[in-house]
């Protein structure tokens, strides 16, 4: 017995079987027609598509069943466009299925490797041309090109120095200073501490001096959530306790995870909890993480109350709000 | 001759007079493609580039990129009076006031999901089936580069109208690059033309989204089609087909009706779900306010798995010296994804070097014959279906009643513990099923006719299958047929033991049945 393995031998190509369409003219014909069905279709639907854009108010909307209430317009432009393109396709596809030749054919490959000839002839013309251009040669045209391409680079870097300011103090800094007033968002309006009742979850931002506009920017910083819960909840320590007022209290609404607003609020539990990332934040103990992502609690406001009875700001935040960055000195929380 | 054939005959001679593309074109109407319904993903994310194309720039006609503050007074009355942007004013205009506009945007997103959904399931079929070795590791590695730029193009594109979902969703891609060490504050301020969220962002994404993306993807797709024409595309191993030919139709006249066709066929479909069915109705979520967010904040999908590692993440942070390093969101945001993109491009050579396989391939393995590599694919799948499922764990746990903390411990154990039993059992179930092939081959088919033996034993006849499927069972090469195991000298020190170790784990295969061990077992054995 011998060791040659013998393997299973390729048959080669099926014989090729032939279609209805192939040998029977009656089939060929239906086959033809339904092509036509399909294209007159994609026609139809592009009449419809030019029709509703016309005749259809844009305003007019109908109830359907799982879709809810709809745009009529916007539909039908859609049906009639689903029409007259997919019909082209189904028309197309179903020609070249049913009348086009599907007998296979064999290609040859061919190889991609390059001769060893021309390749030999590259690498010398290469060579040849290389020495001609006397790059080996001169050396100090070789080593001043290589710095004028190592240093062109640079202009568009610099270039691109004035998309943004540095961020400087920036991010360490929010408009809250002491005794700014505690707004109401969206009214703006100064708030009673005697207003707020137990339970209850308001979103505050700073009084800014007069003159000076709110922006997004502002916003994206300074907003703030007030709560008021009962003060026997808290579990603070009597520095934290004493940022409160009687019950209320304030954190910043900017998550110090990756800054998304920290909106919901769980009166059962007194837990804040991020949409984004759900880092949950328990407001009794001065929303230290209990869950998720964020590494630290939200930055507590101190707040108390002005002669008018009117919330204010105790001193600024003492630590930078927000999601972290390098410069951030984290020492203090 | 009729004026139409006269007319056509002077353009084709003007043409060729100046461009001598008669040659090149007489030898490729007829070039050939092998034809399988796998091959048709790629073609989605093409012709859904083209849709994305021709529904975008409708769309810029009446897109204002810019943050500058209006009060709207369009016809969509419950947001009437507010103030917003710009890009929110101008998206609301075109889905209230402009006809088709609303089809058009949701055509142009549905279109990008499927663009998206495309190359992954196109991405699957290249890995599976090893179409991306030699010679065709250029275009795996510009598929990666297509999958990538996907991500961004998509993440920019949704983020364009300024809503108050996309909005969140910008904060926390702003988050992540202020996250970046030494000089991410830097990047942000300049990103964002200062602090966040400024006015600078949507006018500059939008010229990413709609020309330097867009631009870049028009590049290399090119490439990408011109590699796969010239160097002929794969095809299934079976009966005629060889490493040498290639088998299948002509271009002209079936493959230009073919693909032209499903070319519209797809346009179809992506035109009936942006008819039908609503997708990002930014109406509903209000102008961006960093202040506000809505409950149940989810990115697109392909988005939702970095998101899913992201929410999964411990609070982890280091405070040294003054500065701080977030590694709860360096490690989800840039550290894993940057692993796993690298480990797929580098996929091609790492599995050549492990196999010592230099040879070129043109014929598509069968999954199953290449186990390790089937079972790699699973297990980075699982770990992505895991992410993308903790991606919608608020989703998921107001949905099945549970609890978001449940499913977040779920997925921060089952991130490292589910992929590899993935990898183990996808193994074995390969290894089987080579077995069942094997089996098949040996001892043909089950027919289920039982027969009643003289002396009472019951067996079941089986019938051999056909010369044609045996060919297709048995075709392939098992890895011992390739110059493994490895010289000695390339299992020298740590690399080369890793490397002889893998090789060894890529050799456990069952043998491809030959005719020698058919004979041996004899014909009439049942």
């Amino acid at each position: 017995m011998s060791n040659q393995i013998e393997r299973f031998q390729d048959p080669g190509l099926p014989e090729h079987v032939h279609r209805n369409a192939d040998v029977d003219p009656r089939a060929a014909k239906r086959a033809e027609q339904q092509v036509a069905i399909l294209f007159l279709l994609s026609a139809a639907g592009t009449v419809l598509t030019i029709a509703s854009y016309i005749y259809v108010k844009s305003s007019t909307f109908v109830y359907l069943p799982v879709m809810g209430r709809t745009n009529l317009q916007q539909l039908l432009l859609g049906i009639g466009l689903t029409a007259a393109t997919l019909f082209i396709g189904l028309g197309a596809i179903q020609w070249a299925k049913k009348l086009m030749p599907d007998e296979e054919v064999i290609a040859e490959r061919h190889e991609f490797r390059s001769e060893e000839v021309d390749r030999e002839e590259l690498v010398s013309t290469f060579k040849e041309r290389a020495d001609a251009s006397g790059i080996g040669r001169r050396s100090l045209i070789k080593r001043t090109l290589g710095v004028a391409l190592g240093l062109v680079g640079l202009s568009p870097l610099v270039l691109l120095r004035d998309t943004g300011p540095m961020p400087g103090e920036y991010l360490n800094k929010t408009d809250w200073a002491t005794g700014t007033r505690l707004l109401r968002d969206p009214d703006g309006q100064p708030i009673l501490a005697s207003d707020i009742e137990v339970g209850a979850v308001t979103q505050v931002l700073p009084e800014l001096p007069a003159g000076v506009e709110r922006t997004l920017e502002n916003t994206g910083k300074d907003a703030v959530l007030l709560l008021r819960l009962r003060p026997e909840d808290f579990n603070l320590d009597p520095e934290r306790l004493s940022w409160t007022h009687e019950g209320i209290i304030a954190f910043s609404k900017i998550c110090t995870h990756m800054g998304c607003a920290v909106a919901l609020y769980e009166q059962q539990t007194h837990h804040l909890l991020c949409p984004c990332h759900q880092s949950t934040f328990d407001v009794t103990r001065a929303a230290k993480v209990i869950f998720g992502p964020a590494a630290r609690p939200l930055p507590q406001l101190a707040i108390t109350v002005d002669a008018d009875g009117h919330l204010i700001a105790k001193q600024p935040f003492t630590v930078p709000v927000g999601p972290s960055f390098w410069e951030r000195n984290s020492s203090n929380g | 001759m009729k004026t139409s054939q006269k007319v056509a005959g002077a353009t084709a001679n003007y043409v060729d007079e100046r461009t001598g593309a008669a040659k090149w074109l007489k030898k490729n109407l007829t070039k050939v493609f092998p034809d399988h319904w796998s091959f048709m993903l790629g073609e989605i994310c093409l012709y859904s580039f083209i849709i994305l194309l021709l529904t975008g720039t409708f769309l810029t006609f009446w897109f204002d990129p810019s943050q500058r503050e209006v009060v709207y007074h369009g016809s969509y009355l419950p947001l009437s009076g507010i103030h917003m942007s710009a890009a929110y004013d101008s998206t609301l205009h075109l889905s209230f006031d402009v006809r088709g506009g609303l089809l058009m945007r949701q055509i142009h997103h549905w279109a990008a999901l499927i663009f998206m959904s495309a190359i992954v399931a196109h991405l699957f079929r290249v890995f599976f089936t090893g179409a991306y070795r030699k010679p065709r590791e250029f275009n795996w590695l510009i598929g990666v580069g297509l999958l990538t730029f996907g991500i961004v193009e998509g993440f920019l594109g949704y983020s364009l109208p300024d809503d108050l979902l996309s909005g969140t969703g910008i904060r926390i891609a702003e988050a992540i690059l202020q996250a970046i060490p030494v000089v991410g504050s830097y990047l942000a301020f300049f990103a964002f033309g200062g602090p966040f969220p400024g006015t600078a962002f949507i006018p500059r994404i939008f010229i990413v989204h709609v020309l330097l993306l867009p631009g870049l993807f028009l590049a290399l797709i090119t490439i990408h089609l011109m590699l796969v024409w010239y160097q002929k595309h794969t095809q299934y191993p079976g009966p005629g087909r060889t490493e040498k030919n290639v088998v299948g139709y002509p271009l002209m006249p079936v493959y230009m009706a073919k693909a032209g066709g499903f070319f519209f066929v797809v346009f179809g479909v992506t035109a009936f779900l942006g008819a039908v069915a609503s997708i990002n109705p930014i109406w509903l979520y209000g102008p961006y306010t960093p202040g506000q967010i809505s409950a149940g904040s989810q990115p697109d999908w392909y988005m939702g798995w970095l998101d899913g590692l992201v929410r999964a993440a411990p609070p982890l942070e280091t405070h040294a010296f003054g500065h701080t390093i977030s590694w709860n969101i360096l490690i989800p945001g840039l550290i894993i994804p940057g692993i796993l993109f690298t480990g797929m491009a580098l996929y091609p050579f790492i599995e050549s070097w492990i196999t010592g396989d230099k040879r070129e391939h043109h014929l598509l393995d069968r999954p199953r014959n290449a186990p390790n590599r089937t079972a790699l694919g699973v297990t980075a799948i699982t770990f992505i279906l895991i992410s993308l499922l903790n991606g919608g764990n608020d989703i998921i746990a107001t949905h099945f009643h549970l609890t978001i903390n449940g499913i977040m411990w779920f997925t921060r154990i089952g991130l490292f513990t589910i992929p590899p039993i993935a990898f183990v059992v996808t193994k074995r179930i390969c290894l089987s099923l080579q077995r069942a092939d094997r089996d098949l081959v040996l001892h043909g088919r089950e027919t289920g006719r039982l027969v009643m033996m003289p002396n009472g034993e019951m067996l079941e006849v089986h019938e051999p299958i056909s010369e044609a499927q045996k060919w297709t069972l048995t075709q392939h090469q098992t890895p011992e047929a390739l110059p493994a195991p490895l010289p000695a000298s390339a299992t020298v020190g740590l690399k080369g033991k890793i490397r002889a170790r893998l090789n060894r784990a890529n050799a456990v295969q069952i043998p491809a049945p030959t005719l020698t061990d058919l004979k041996e077992l004899g014909d009439g054995h049942h």
